[in-house]
């Protein structure tokens, strides 16, 4: 067995059932975050949500997969058709591959590699190239200006997440996502570094086109922003794309700012827990907070999505992170 | 050394590989599922119950090119200050007043924007 596992065959062999063992969760995840938004969205509405399709309605995420499946896909006759169905395509892979470094306990990472922090920024700033691609290829005016807003306003919160990662990456010295999470042993980054955890997930909130800053959907103005002329499938792998993105957010703000695997005090019987779940557990208070946002405040403008991303993050974000290097400097903190 | 460093990446080669495959899994596995019976009210572009005017190529808000122009200098700058941050603690007060001085320079061309408003989205 040892042998085998150290040949090239046994190497891709072991890869390929770890990413299954990620994605096939991931995947189920995804349908239940859905399930879970419709729940919770209804009762804090006062109505039931989805109660038909099995108990307490659990297997709906189940109906609408297959409803989805047996739809017609419509490419329209002006789209460039290659493209079309490229853009949703790209968006769920690229939702997908972020996963490859997410260290779920300690080693446990899938791809352990030193650069895991950028590898997440670049894979979503890459976000952005599914959504222009589908809005220019539907040839549909409102597809178009929904990809326009979505790619500007995901650009613009994208400057701010970084100065935040950045400020995160002040206190740790290393890129490597499980470094992050072992040097908040102590304390979580959500505490000393309270503001930018602020700033980070209300930029998480942008980046994944949620509500209140789901500009590009917008159903009043733009019916349903880039995603318009999509229908069955291309349309569901949007949708995934976008559920399994809010997941991949909450993941990294867990690593980031609340400690990841770790619980939140090294005592018993916090301790007997073991890391994973306390890693889900975050990433669904993570996940409950998107929605209840998303229940709770109206819709951005679009100017005042933009002055907020330009003119109030951009440069409070620069200033605390001057200022926590400029700390970390004078009190000799900086890790070596 | 290239060896164990590439070996790190391989399953991400494999997460692409997979990802790629369960995306075109599902349109694949659709369009062969559905009927598929088009015509041409259906596939035209959706305006709202009227034909389409005209189409979609054509001229656009600048205030976007002006966006991902300062997207460029700022994400840039993101990029510079990724190896600064981790390398802080050993490049002494020297690493750390060359990157004041260039955030410096930065935030007067950042005033200059705001001051142009090329912030603002009227």
């Amino acid at each position: 067995m040892d042998a085998f596992l150290a040949s090239p065959i046994g190497i891709l062999a072991l890869t390929v059932a770890q990413t299954l063992a990620l994605l096939v969760p991931l995947l189920i995840a995804v349908a239940y975050l859905t399930y879970a938004e419709r729940k919770v969205m209804a009762a804090m509405q006062m109505r039931k949500g989805p109660n038909v399709v099995g108990p307490f309605g659990l297997l709906q995420p189940f109906a609408d997969a297959l409803k989805m499946l047996l739809k017609e896909t419509i490419i329209p006759s002006g789209a460039n058709r290659a493209l079309f169905i490229l853009g949703p395509m790209l968006t769920l892979i690229l939702a997908l591959i972020a996963w490859a470094v997410i260290p779920v306990n300690d080693g446990w990472a899938i791809a352990d590699i030193n650069v895991g922090v950028l590898y997440l920024l670049a894979i979503s700033s890459l976000g952005v190239y599914g959504i222009v691609i589908a809005g220019w290829a539907s040839n549909s005016k409102y597809a178009f200006l929904g990809a326009l807003r979505s790619a500007a306003q995901m650009v613009s919160y994208e400057v701010s997440m970084g100065l935040v990662i950045v400020t995160v990456l002040l206190c740790v010295g290393s890129l490597n996502l499980s470094e992050i999470v072992r040097a908040q042993k102590t304390v979580w980054f959500a505490i000393p570094l309270f503001p930018m955890f602020v700033i980070f997930f209300i930029s998480t909130l942008a980046e994944t086109n949620r509500p209140p800053f789901d500009l590009a959907e917008g159903e009043s103005e733009l019916v349903a922003g880039f995603m318009v002329e999509y229908s069955s499938m291309t349309y569901a792998l949007f949708f995934l794309g976008e559920y399994a993105n809010m997941i991949l957010m909450s993941a990294m703000t867990s690593i980031l700012f609340l400690g990841g695997w770790l619980p939140p005090m090294d005592i018993a019987p916090f301790n007997w827990v073991p890391g994973p779940i306390w890693f889900i557990l975050k990433i669904m208070l993570c996940l409950f907070t998107f929605i209840w946002v998303r229940a709770t405040f109206p819709r951005y403008r679009y100017d005042q999505l933009m002055r907020l991303g330009w003119k109030i993050f951009l440069p409070f974000s620069l200033v605390y992170l001057v200022l926590t290097a400029f700390v970390l400097k004078l009190t000799g903190w900086l890790p070596v | 050394m290239t060896q164990p460093l590439l070996a790190n990446y391989f399953p991400i080669l494999v997460f692409l590989a997979i990802a790629a495959g369960i995306a075109v899994a599902m349109v694949g596995g659709s369009v062969l599922a559905a009927r598929q019976k088009p015509y041409a009210e259906k596939v035209s572009a959706y305006e709202c119950g009227f034909e389409p005017f005209d189409d979609t190529r054509r001229r656009f808000d600048v205030r976007f090119y002006l966006v991902a122009i300062l997207f460029i200098i700022f994400d840039l700058e993101v990029a510079f200050l990724f190896p600064w941050a981790v390398a802080l603690g050993d490049i002494g007060w020297l690493g750390f007043l060359s990157m004041m001085a260039f955030l410096g320079v930065l935030t007067v061309g950042f005033i200059y924007e705001w001051r142009k408003g090329a912030l603002d989205w009227e």
